[in-house]
């Protein structure tokens, strides 16, 4: 349980999460915390910070894309936890590690947590770990103080969310659709209707994710969801822009609008 | 050891420590449904008959087992005999595997079908099978295979699949499976994932190893007739694992019989530029199982080589990995070259062309025929033909006059 988040959540009162996602170390180590940095000052609630991996499986092209370039920048899970406590010397939003299994079975997951904690990381979403798996790493995580997302699938029946609920701490993070990150589909009743039964069946707030990529989804999204993750979207913004300058106005000009629509 | 396989995996999928899902959440409920359809229909009566006609007059079992007379007098060392798995309809023991897994598609109402693709020979048993029961077919295959297993592309095309070039990092094996995986991901309620090894997410590596295991169970009833005893060893090459598994299953509690599994050394072990993760990796999870695999200090993947299509993967089966730790199956590795050398030296002593996977296998026993006494019995089995490897050893210089 991370106080930053229980914060946060007690704090929000009826305002809705915007929560942008950023790949360590792209589209540079620096750039990568500008942006961090910049998404904050736009009023984002936290903020999701991608640990690259090879093999993102649940990653669609934007969020490989960025992966890729991290590892040539040669980005590890040591860089990640020096930005985490870079970026700690400025903002207090809480900061929550999304990446895969592999790399922390390399760090060793003991050592991993522990220095995630000490480095100022309020918590971990790792899609590959479903919560049947998550044993051991749940149990170091809370001895830590660290919180733990599971996600919650449109597959998941409700005996799984009820489990992930139970698992998870301060919050649920809802996949809008079957698929990986920036699958570019419409949401439709059938999301809403998906959304609307985790409102009545989860104990815990709930995040969606997944291809969300404009103010007109992320409205559609918030009618049952506590909030919004937003990734490839951004990551294709900074692919666009021609200098890092334009890829930070372009980042903060795109969670400006989603901040105020929701 | 007795029956150990019979019993593995666990409840939830572990060979050991090894196994289990490191999937999304999404697809979970796909494996929990296989899962329950798969032990449902392996009781099944109808289920049993269909598949066991099948593999009789569709795939051509049993497959003989073939004394290697020329090659045994060529080394002076133990009798060779082949397990011909190069004479099943595609030429290898893929459709072993595809036509159960189709029969599972099939009575789980499933019309769309997934596969990944190395060597091509999996792709190909899997656009067989769907062409036979009339179900669509998307194989993703990296474009770094498509190029050197051009006949298999040319053939799946035939056959009607729809061959999906993979040109995310190696272009390879490993790629081609996480694409799979990222569209069983997005289209699972419609979609049933062929896989084509042990690999991957709990219940696939027990259920490609329970299809395969036709392989050892026919090896046994074979020796007994031919040597009255089971054989003394049994060779296979390991890409994922599933021939080797197919082969050993039905062995593993003789402990008398030697279980030899041949990894990809590629351009040496010592290279950094191999596929034999039980020789040099570590445990780690790739593609929804913790198993040996190779990676760096960072935990990456590190892009795996072998000149071998069907070998050319950085990680192998979970059972294995127990299998290794246990030491029940002893693992070795041989490299390209000596692969390369093997596969001429076998087509020009026995006529047969073997796949330059099974050409590990062969070249580990010619490298190693002094472990052998003269007398004794050794199986390889002989996992595919080599027909599809033309232009790998066309551009070996090997066909050159
Ligand atoms: C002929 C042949 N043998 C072996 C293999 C390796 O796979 P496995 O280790 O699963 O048997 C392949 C894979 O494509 C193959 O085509």
């Amino acid at each position: 349980m991370s106080k930053r988040i229980a914060d946060m959540l007690a704090d929000r009162g009826t305002r809705k999460l915007l929560v942008p996602f950023f790949t360590v170390g792209y589209p540079t180590f620096k750039r990568s915390l500008d942006l961090v940095r910049a998404a904050v000052d736009e009023g984002a609630d936290m903020v999701e910070l991608g640990m690259p991996f090879s093999d993102p499986m649940a990653d669609g092209p934007q969020i490989q894309f960025s992966s890729q370039v991290a590892l040539k920048n040669d980005t590890t899970l040591k860089s990640v936890l020096k930005a985490v406590s870079d970026l700690r010397q400025t903002i207090n939003v809480p900061l929550i590690l999304m990446g895969y299994v592999n790399p922390i079975v390399a760090y060793s997951e003991k050592r991993f947590l522990a220095d995630a904690a000490n480095a100022g990381a309020d918590g971990l979403i790792i899609p590959d770990l479903p919560v049947d798996e998550a044993k051991s790493f749940k149990s170091v995580a809370d001895s830590h103080g660290l919180s733990t997302i599971f996600l919650v699938s449109p597959t998941s029946n409700k005996e799984r969310v009820e489990q992930i609920d139970g698992l998870s701490t301060d919050f649920v993070y809802a996949v809008t659709v079957t698929g990986v990150t920036g699958s570019g589909r419409k949401f439709g009743r059938e999301t809403d209707d998906y959304l609307k039964r985790l409102k009545q069946t989860l104990r815990q707030p709930y995040v969606a994710g997944f291809g969300v990529s404009s103010a007109e989804s992320a409205c559609r999204l918030t009618r049952y969801a506590d909030g919004v993750v937003i990734g490839s979207k951004l990551i294709g913004l900074i692919r666009e822009a021609k200098s890092s300058r334009e890829a930070v106005s372009r980042v903060a000009g795109f969670l400006r609008t989603i901040r105020r629509a929701i | 050891m007795a029956g150990e396989s019979k019993r593995m995996p666990d409840k939830k999928g572990r060979f050991g420590p090894y196994g289990g899902r490191y999937v999304p959440e999404t697809v979970i409920y796909a494996l929990d449904e296989l899962e329950r359809c798969y032990r449902q229909f392996k009781k099944d009566r109808r289920f049993r008959s269909e598949l066991k006609g099948l593999l009789a007059d569709f795939v051509g079992r049993p497959t003989p087992l073939y004394y290697a007379e020329r090659l045994t007098a060529f080394l002076k060392g133990p009798e060779i005999y082949f397990k011909r798995e190069d004479l099943n309809h595609t030429g290898a023991h893929k459709i072993n595997n595809t036509v159960g897994q189709i029969l599972l598609a099939q009575r789980m109402g499933k019309k769309r079908i997934i596969a990944e693709t190395g060597a091509g020979q999996h792709g190909l048993a899997t656009a067989t099978v769907c062409a036979r029961f009339g179900m669509s077919c998307i194989v993703y295959m990296g474009t770094e295979d498509m190029k050197r297993q051009k006949p298999n592309v040319e053939k799946m095309r035939l056959l009607g699949a729809k061959v999906v070039p993979v040109t995310s990092g190696s272009a390879t094996l490993k790629d081609a499976t996480s694409e799979a995986l990222r569209d069983w991901v997005t289209n699972v309620r419609s979609t049933f994932y062929v896989l084509g090894s042990v690999v991957g997410p709990h219940p696939y590596p027990m259920i490609v190893r329970d299809f395969q295991t036709i392989i050892g169970r026919e090896t046994r009833r074979q020796s007994l007739r031919l040597f009255k005893t089971p054989p003394d060893a049994i060779i296979a090459c390991v890409g994922g694992g599933s021939n080797a598994l197919g082969i050993f299953a039905d062995f593993l509690k003789d402990d008398q019989v030697k279980l030899i599994g041949v990894e990809a050394a590629g351009y040496g072990l010592t290279s950094g530029q191999h596929a034999a993760p039980l020789a040099k990796g570590k445990p780690g999870v790739l593609h929804g199982a913790f198993s040996y695999l190779i990676y760096d200090d960072d935990g990456q993947v590190i892009l795996p080589h072998s000149i071998s299509a069907g070998l050319d993967y950085p990680g192998v089966g979970p059972e294995h990995s127990l299998l290794k730790d246990s030491g029940r199956v002893t693992y070795g590795t041989v490299t390209d070259a000596e692969a390369l050398r093997a596969f001429e030296q076998v087509s020009r002593l026995e006529g047969i062309i073997p796949a330059l996977e099974t050409s590990h296998a062969l070249a580990w026993l010619m490298k190693h025929k002094r472990k052998f006494k003269k007398n004794e019995k050794i199986v390889v089995c002989l996992s595919g033909r080599g027909d599809k490897d033309m232009p790998i050893v066309a551009s070996a210089g090997m066909l050159d006059e």
